[in-house]
């Protein structure tokens, strides 16, 4: 059967199961929109490349699959740059395709024109840039088994247009030989060595924490980590990347630590006398100074990347494998702490001294942001989806939403990329239209990519927006007042300008405001009854609002600095 | 001018050099990969020579001499290794390498050197491999000592051009006891 090679691409991507597409057309990838309209994957014609990538995101986070995203070369290509960067920091299975000038003008700064391939070579755990037509299938079946296998991540293809319009006989790799990757192997054995170190440590501890990172979610190790805590009774922290892993019910779970962490979470790892680290990479954000990080802990450090190893902190052992197979290996081996009963009740101190807290609303407003979270949380539909932009709404909405299973906490991690909301949203209700799908966003974040919102509307892909409307630039104004003396530079963005409901109407969603507990309770109300068209509800929050309990950067999680209202009881 | 020694130590700091031989795919852009590696996690690299392997058209060897004091060599070898197109990585301690390096000079001459300059030629072991009426180029393979020994040999000579490959190596053969 002879294909051109813009047919052989979507047939590959047939082949690899996809069903959805984000992307927007342009010159160079002109050839390959025609097969589309008759393939049967969903295209989602994305405002910005920018949406394309966040959306497939969304996609690959709320389930687990890879997302996909097509562009053209040039701006096309520069403009899903931050996606895939975003893609990379937070290890998300990700297959980008873009378009290129035809292979006689690569290297002629044609129209058009990026070495997409260059550029994206630091921020993809692979690129390609195909060379023929006939390369494409395994090209392709490449790219899905590097971006999901091993540690996940996103994979650029580049498709010179010319190749696109050549013509091929078809075939498709039948195995995993017949991809050609000779330097890949992504599954490893489990080094029973290893494990019996790791049992012998647990064995000895008192003290023990489980450190559950992104990587148990990418494994899907979140059964295995409930029967293994639930067997060893062994306290459970999860990062933010690991939100859902575990559930926040659970009477065995701290919360996440870090930064913004819980105390009891944060107190639970600086006194740990056993850290098993889960797929987690001792991120500066968790670690704080490092020196002074879990000080006394002897670490079990659970990767598949071995490059994580020693890298922040060094590992009493190295576990090199995914975190379902360490675990269960775990499991297997009966590894089992000592009586954990002294530390429960320190653990319980600390929780019942240091919960959550925040200033009690008052009925006139301005909203408390936390308090919106809640509400919203409160009445929202079991198995809720949230996704977040980055900031304050963003750790408020890890710290005061109670993730249950995973895949309902959609966020960005390590790059901390403003305006990923609205868009990975979008994808992850694609992926879950059976999910109710909540943005929490913030002001800021929501000026960045809200034009996705037309895609939403024009798509039919109903998500509700909660916008923490509190005029600033909320993280930057938190960090500006604690550690500028209040010198407020450049972050005053103002609650009336844009008008988000006109906004909101404009782009063909239903646009609602809340300045007051009563307005609150309705909107959220109104927006649950809503299924057809996406919400968005600009809620006006108290600006002065900061997040607490708060690690200063590089500052010692030992002086962790809490609520106001808890200061003044002994810390 | 010269960066500030590492640790700020006044003196010449003796730099803990480290072999890798790094077996690649032969690919378009894969030197690119290496170099962008070390230059993002701030690896340094002291030098660094690419060949075809076996004379196989699919697989290259990549030699690096890499600074271990940038970065612990663990880092630098697991880094390397998720490079999709690196396909093994030898991790050579120099007493167990065998390692080899080529230097070309050419130096200007006249009669009252002239036989310094193959006096110098002679004791080094390098061999003349081009003359004219005012130059003479030398050439030497053979252990980086040697070549350091050579090159610090021609110091005082004027008018010298010199280049040197950087590193290749293999591993050195077991001694197996004879029959």
């Amino acid at each position: 059967m002879q294909l051109t090679g813009a047919q052989a691409l979507i047939k590959s991507l047939e082949q690899e199961g996809v069903d959805t597409i984000f992307g927007l057309p342009g010159g160079a990838i002109l050839p390959v929109y025609d097969p589309i309209l008759d393939s049967s994957i969903r295209h989602i014609l994305v405002r910005h490349e920018q949406g394309a990538g966040h959306m497939a995101e969304g996609y690959a986070l709320a389930t687990g699959k890879a997302g996909v995203a097509m562009v053209t070369s040039g701006p096309g290509a520069t403009n899903i740059v931050t996606p895939i960067g975003n893609a990379h920091m937070d290890s998300t299975p990700l297959v980008v395709i873009t378009g290129q000038v035809a292979t006689a003008s690569i290297g002629s700064d044609a129209f058009q024109e990026c070495d997409i391939t260059g550029i994206t070579m630091g921020i993809t755990k692979h690129n390609f840039l195909i060379q023929s037509a006939h390369e494409i299938p395994r090209v392709v079946a490449s790219a899905f088994y590097l971006a999901t296998t091993g540690r996940p991540g996103p994979v650029l293809i580049d498709l010179p247009k010319d190749i696109s319009q050549s013509t091929m006989e078809w075939w498709y790799p039948e195995s995993i030989e017949e991809l050609d990757l000779p330097g890949y192997h992504p599954e490893i054995e489990v080094d029973q060595h290893a494990v019996a170190q790791a049992v012998e440590l647990i064995s000895q501890s008192e003290r023990p924490v489980l450190y559950v990172g992104g990587g148990t979610l990418k494994s899907r190790a979140h059964k295995d980590l409930l029967t293994f805590a639930e067997r060893t009774k062994m306290p459970v922290v999860t990062t933010l990347m690991a939100r859902g892993a575990f559930p926040d019910s659970h009477d065995q779970h701290l919360g996440m630590p870090g930064m913004h962490g819980m105390y009891s979470a944060v107190m639970a790892i600086q006194k740990s006398d056993l850290l098993i680290s889960l797929g987690a990479r001792f991120d500066d954000r968790v670690t704080g100074q490092i020196s002074s990080f879990a000080a006394k802990a002897k670490i079990i450090h659970v990767d598949i990347d071995k490059a994580e190893f020693n890298k922040v902190r060094r590992a009493d052992v190295a576990l090199q494998t995914n975190v379902a197979s360490a675990l269960q290996a775990l499991d297997a081996a009966q590894a089992t702490p000592q009586n954990l009963d002294v530390w429960w009740k320190e653990i319980h101190t600390w929780q019942e001294r240091f919960p959550l807290v925040y200033d009690e609303p008052t009925a006139e407003g301005p909203l408390r942001p936390q308090h919106v979270i809640e509400a919203i949380a409160r009445m929202a539909a079991p198995g809720t989806i949230v996704a977040a932009g980055v900031g304050q709404h963003q750790m408020w909405a890890s710290q005061f939403w109670e993730f249950e299973e995973p895949g309902t906490w959609v966020n960005s991690g390590g790059a901390g990329t403003m305006g990923f909301g609205v868009p990975a949203a979008i994808g992850a209700k694609v992926g879950r239209p059976d999910r109710t799908v909540w943005c929490i966003d913030g002001d800021g974040c929501f000026q960045m990519t809200a034009q996705e919102l037309v895609t939403a509307r024009a798509e039919g892909i109903p998500i509700k927006v909660a916008i923490l409307n509190n005029a600033y630039l909320g993280m930057v104004r938190q960090w500006q007042e604690m550690f500028y003396e209040e010198r407020y530079s450049e972050v005053y963005l103002s609650a009336d300008l844009p008008d988000y409901v006109k906004w909101a109407e404009a782009m063909g969603c239903v646009g609602l405001r809340a300045t007051n507990l009563k307005e609150m309770h309705d909107v959220i109300d109104r927006a649950n009854q809503i299924n057809d068209v996406p919400v968005v509800i600009d809620f006006r929050t108290d600006s002065s609002e900061k997040v607490f309990p708060m690690v200063a950067a590089g500052a010692s999680n030992d002086d962790i600095i809490v609520h106001p209202l808890l200061r003044g009881t002994n810390q | 001018m010269t960066p500030e020694p590492f640790l700020g130590v006044t003196e010449r700091t003796p730099v803990r050099h480290h072999i890798l031989s790094v077996l690649v795919e032969n690919k378009a852009g894969v030197l690119a990969r290496i170099a962008g590696l070390f230059a993002r996690r701030g690896f340094n690299i002291y030098s660094l020579a690419v060949a075809p392997a076996e004379g196989n058209a699919r697989f290259s060897r990549v030699t690096i001499v890499v600074d271990a004091e940038s970065a612990p060599l663990e880092q630098i070898v697991g880094q390397l290794d998720k490079l999709v197109n690196v396909v093994a990585i030898k991790d050579l301690a120099p007493r167990d390498a065998l390692e080899r390096e080529l230097l070309l000079a050419t130096l200007s001459v006249d009669n009252a050197n002239r036989a310094d300059v193959l006096d110098v030629a002679a004791n080094t072991g390098a061999s003349i491999v081009d003359v004219n009426a005012t130059s003479v180029t030398v050439m030497l393979a053979g252990t980086p000592g040697a070549c350091d020994q050579l090159e610090r040999a021609l110091e005082s000579f004027a008018g010298v051009e010199l280049q040197r490959t950087g590193r290749v190596a293999l591993p050195r053969l077991v001694q197996t006891a004879s029959a």
